[in-house]
């Protein structure tokens, strides 16, 4: 391995001052930084102003927005309901998701891309087009307007996420583990809760972060199935805004700069787990 | 699939059950008791998804006011304020979902390599992503109104004297498009990209390929289904547009997209047979667009890029 050392060590650096093309990409990016930190600044920058009439920067500085903001919308309630949709969302994806993503990683069997299929549409369909037949079912059965139903309709992508985020990582496992297991007695159950789950643990963590992030994001099916006790926080955001004039804009801006922090928050943790882009490929980083 | 009964246990453990020949016979076809694990996950999709959606389907056959099983779709395409919101979606979707795959392709390219601060960059990049639309919308309002930063800069620097109109119309939906997809859609290049093995380029550096040539016989003929796959991602989340709809544009007008068009009919008409409708020719656009895109790709080269594990 050392005496290879040169011939390993990856790809050369790139100069500093480079071509006009690069000089062109990186001028890109840098804009495009550029404007997403001005979209999410103004909004900040906002929360805390007092007033804001023309000029770079508001008259003042403020927190009384967010006390208003915690009392008029009720942000706690609001809150505990994101996180009760949330966790539930994600233990229930999780537990249907995993078990499939594995037969469906290992096994083949008659009609099994039937099953893929009806697994991927979810994902490549717009959420209102399944939504709104979605929430009519809901409304029928009495789920809707209340929390189950908005779980059971978060549950609709967030499956099929799971399966389709589960899939590497089950098949990273050498199936020899497993028929070593079952060599040794173990059935069915203990394979997947004693050796499989063990192994899985990084792949069911990232599943489930992703899922996390993705539901407290989730707004076109939350906002369709909602009654006003089971809103969320993205869709309380949404309804203040259409209905502009009643609050102060500073308020709403102090709500979602709340919204922000949470959804940072889980970035952060869910970064510390998931690489974002070996989700569609395993990056080759090191020739074995 | 669930054909198989569960044995009976007779004592010695699990491998003889009832009717060993059936089983063998089954299990030789891939079916045994394994796949049981699947049945949460169908009866799920079944239940919350195929039937919701069939459901709709059947709905839209019997409009509330009568008059044929197509009356709906009928109403819905011979009425100018309907039928026009499917152009209006597919003028916002298209050009925004090429504009953040193309865009992508030259930078992942020169990203594909490791670099200091790429996770840094990465890390960035997904920000917009996790901020969701509605937020994005908010942030556009403020940033590109008449007296947001992005215009007193153009005016500061002399560009323009009067404040650009950038929210309220198409603009701003379409910068809320590039700003949620573009990361989306570099952060699945990039990964296709790395997926490649570099080792084929420099093969065919050492035969004397030049960049360009590089780049066009051996690179993109291995990422064109990843394109391909990157452009239907980005394209579902641009023809899903709503709340930036309706939040940055202007959802009476220019940006009355499809997806408004059936919010209103369900939620504000509660006629839900038409908003059925209008939700099934919306699934049915945004699956020709995809199917055709996907037809594409059935042609292109379909084997391992070398670089996956």
């Amino acid at each position: 391995m050392t005496t290879f050392g040169l011939a390993r060590s990856g790809p050369p650096r790139r100069r500093i001052v480079g071509t006009p093309a690069a000089w062109l990409v990186w001028g890109a990016v840098i804009f495009f930084l550029l404007n997403v930190l001005g979209v999410v600044g103004s909004v900040v920058v906002n929360s805390f102003g007092t007033h804001w009439f023309g000029g770079w920067l508001p008259d003042g500085v403020t927190g009384r927005w967010y006390a208003e903001a915690w009392q008029d919308f009720g942000l706690l309630e609001l809150i505990i309901v994101t996180v009760e949709v949330c966790a539930a969302v994600v233990a229930l994806s999780l537990v249907i998701g995993v078990p499939a993503a594995y037969v469906l990683a290992r096994r083949d069997f008659p009609g099994k891309k039937l099953v893929y299929l009806a697994f991927l549409l979810p994902i490549l369909m717009p959420p209102i087009t399944y939504g709104i037949p979605l929430a009519t079912v809901l409304y029928k059965f009495g789920f809707a307007g209340n929390l189950s139903g908005v779980i059971l309709a978060n549950l609709v992508p967030a499956v099929p996420f799971v399966i389709l985020t589960m899939t590497p990582f089950i098949e990273q496992i050498d199936p020899a583990i497993e028929r070593a297991a079952r060599m040794c007695g173990a059935g069915l159950r203990e394979v997947f809760l004693r050796i499989l789950t063990p192994l899985l643990i990084p792949g069911i963590l990232a599943a489930g972060i992703l899922v996390l992030v993705r539901t407290v994001g989730m707004f076109e099916l939350t906002f369709l199935t909602a009654g006003p006790d089971s809103q969320t926080l993205i869709v309380a955001l949404f309804y203040s805004m259409s209905a502009a004039g009643i609050r102060a804009q500073q308020s709403v801006d102090a709500m979602a700069v709340i919204y922000t922090g949470m959804m940072l928050v889980l970035l952060v943790i869910a970064l510390r787990f998931v690489n974002p882009t070996q989700l569609v490929a395993r990056v080759k980083e090191e020739p074995e | 699939m669930t054909t198989v009964s569960p044995p009976a246990p007779t004592g010695t453990g699990s491998p003889p059950g009832p009717d060993p020949g059936l089983r063998h016979r089954l299990a030789e076809r891939g079916i045994d008791r394994q796949l049981l694990l699947l049945v949460p996950a169908i009866v799920f999709i079944v239940g919350l998804f195929v039937y919701p959606f069939l459901y709709g389907l059947g709905l839209s056959f019997q409009p509330r006011e009568g008059g044929g099983p197509f009356a709906d779709y009928e109403r819905f395409f011979t009425d100018p304020y309907q039928r026009d919101t499917i152009w209006k979606t597919l003028v916002l979707a298209v050009p925004a979902a090429l504009l953040n795959v193309l865009a992508s392709v030259p930078i992942a390219y020169r990203m594909r390599g490791r670099f200091r601060g790429k996770r840094l960059l990465t890390i960035l990049l997904v920000v917009p992503i996790t901020l969701g639309t509605v937020l994005t919308a908010e942030g556009l309002l403020n940033y590109l109104g008449p007296a947001g930063w992005f215009n007193r800069l153009l005016q500061s620097a002399g560009l323009v004297d009067e404040p650009i109109q950038l929210i309220g119309n198409y603009w701003g939906v379409f910068f809320s498009l590039v700003i949620t997809g573009f990361p989306f859609a570099f952060l699945l290049i990039l990964s296709y990209l790395s997926g490649i093995d570099p080792s084929l380029e420099r093969a065919a550096a050492t035969l004397g390929a030049r960049w360009w040539d590089r780049f066009r016989h051996i690179t993109l003929p291995l990422l064109a289904p990843g394109l391909a796959t990157t452009f239907c991602l980005t394209f579902v989340l641009a023809f899903s547009v709503f709340p930036s709809a309706i939040l940055v544009g202007n959802p009476a007008g220019e940006t009355r997209v499809i997806s408004i068009a059936a919010y209103q009919a369900a939620y504000e008409q509660y006629d839900y047979p038409f908003a059925s409708t209008i939700a099934m020719i919306m699934a049915a656009v945004e699956l020709a667009v995809i199917a055709l895109v996907l037809l594409w790709r059935s042609r292109l080269y379909k084997g391992s890029t070398g670089g996956k594990g």
